[in-house]
């Protein structure tokens, strides 16, 4: 016997939203959405994160196609090389009458 | 031949640069625009990757453990900007083996500066102070310019440059209040890296082929001459402060204009060394032909790779 379901969501994707505020900036991501396809994500992200003037651009990604690391996978994958501070210029002590460096 | 659709999207180009709004890589615009971009951003790529030759020649010479981990650091620093130019390049229609081949064939230019030879460990320090000096002066002008990715690179790189300087700068230091070897290694170093350094701004204002058509197009914000004055102002009080001789005789503030005056420069051997004939030339074009060579395997192994694990997929969806 087959279970009637009143809205099946099974077919939406979910697509992650980035909205860039003005021209020269990078788009940010502000959240995300389900839609059918990369169009729709397009209308429902316009109708839902961009009512009030909050940008100039938006871009729609399949969160499928999104490869990202994992949290706990954190500090093997990334490296912050905290043990190399040579390579900030505040580890250099500059002469006081030298400014502008 | 331009359609009343082009003239339609010059007048709005026309306006966004007026009105100090970035140009995006989807936007239309003026193709001299974006062959002007590609030219400019692609030198600026182009130098990054030949700027580590130089200084990559005393990687394995550095004096102390500590000297070699750092100009390691900062020869990678560069590697990756280069990276980050040649990728907002690319954002403008063109593919990086066009953008490779044009450097080994001559077609695009570099900074003139990498054209010279790194002669003594104070060579390390007058790069990392001066040319990474002058670079940075350039730099953050351009982190205004009216191409958002290029703007947005520079920012990422001006955040990154700061420590390069200083490190140069510290070589210097240490060398200036060294024995009297020292600090006329010190001395010779700044000598030779001096003039080159301020042909990086290029030719005078009233001599430079592209600065017109750039600086209406906001692509360059501040014009050669007054970028070079402004890297003259900040560093002659640091060549004072390491006690050496100062390598422009004719270096002498200026109560007036409220700035150092200077010799001029020898735009001879500027343009002979832009043009192909500078000491090292060759030997740079040379290398980064033979560096890329021997990459080879390597791209090939990514590509044999990528296209096993795509046979696979296959299979299994079979």
């Amino acid at each position: 016997m087959k279970k009637e379901k009143s809205i099946n969501q099974e077919h939406l994707s979910v697509y992650e939203v980035f909205i860039r505020s003005n021209r020269g900036l990078d788009h940010k991501h502000v959240g995300s959405l389900h839609a059918e396809s990369p169009e729709h994500a397009l209308m429902y992200a316009r109708d839902c994160y961009l009512r009030r003037s909050e940008g100039v651009s938006v871009w729609v990604v399949n969160a499928k196609d999104i490869t990202a690391s994992q949290e706990e996978d954190i500090a093997n994958f990334i490296d912050p090389m905290d043990d190399k501070p040579y390579r900030h210029a505040t580890h250099y002590v500059l002469p006081d009458n030298v400014t502008n460096m | 031949m331009q359609t009343v659709n082009d003239a339609e999207e010059q007048l709005k180009f026309d306006q966004r640069i007026i009105d100090e709004q970035k140009i995006e890589p989807t936007d239309w615009m003026p193709d001299a625009y974006r062959q002007n971009l590609i030219r400019q951003m692609s030198q600026h790529a182009h130098s990054e990757v030949i700027g580590m030759q130089p200084e990559g020649n005393w990687i394995t010479r550095a004096p102390t453990l500590r000297r070699k981990a750092v100009l390691l650091s900062k020869v990678q620093d560069e590697a990756g900007h280069g990276l980050y130019l040649y990728s907002a390049t690319e954002s403008l229609g063109i593919t990086r083996s066009d953008l490779i081949e044009a450097l080994q064939s001559g077609t695009a230019k570099y900074a003139s500066i990498f054209n010279y030879p790194t002669l003594t460990w104070a060579d390390m320090g007058a790069i990392g102070w001066l040319v990474d000096g002058a670079a940075i002066v350039n730099q953050i002008s351009l982190q205004r310019t009216s191409y958002g990715p290029y703007a947005r690179a520079m920012v990422r790189i001006c955040k990154e440059e700061s420590f390069h300087q200083r490190q140069g700068y510290e070589i210097m230091t240490v060398l200036a209040k060294g024995s009297a070897e020292q600090k006329q290694m010190a001395q010779d170093a700044m000598n030779r890296n001096w003039w080159p350094s301020l042909m990086m701004f290029g030719p005078h204002d009233s001599d430079s082929a592209h600065s017109g058509k750039s600086m209406k197009w906001k692509i360059k914000r501040v014009s050669n001459d007054q970028l070079r004055q402004k890297f003259i102002d900040q560093t002659v009080p640091q060549i004072e402060e390491l006690g050496l001789d100062m390598p422009d005789p004719e270096l002498k503030w200026n109560e007036e204009r409220g700035s150092y005056d200077s010799g001029e420069i020898n735009w001879e051997e500027f343009y002979q060394v832009i043009n192909g004939s500078g000491p090292c030339n060759y030997q740079r074009i040379k290398h980064h032909k033979k560096a890329h060579k021997e990459g080879e395997w390597v791209r090939e192994a990514v590509r044999a790779y990528q296209e096993k694990q795509n046979a696979k997929k296959q299979t299994n969806v079979a």
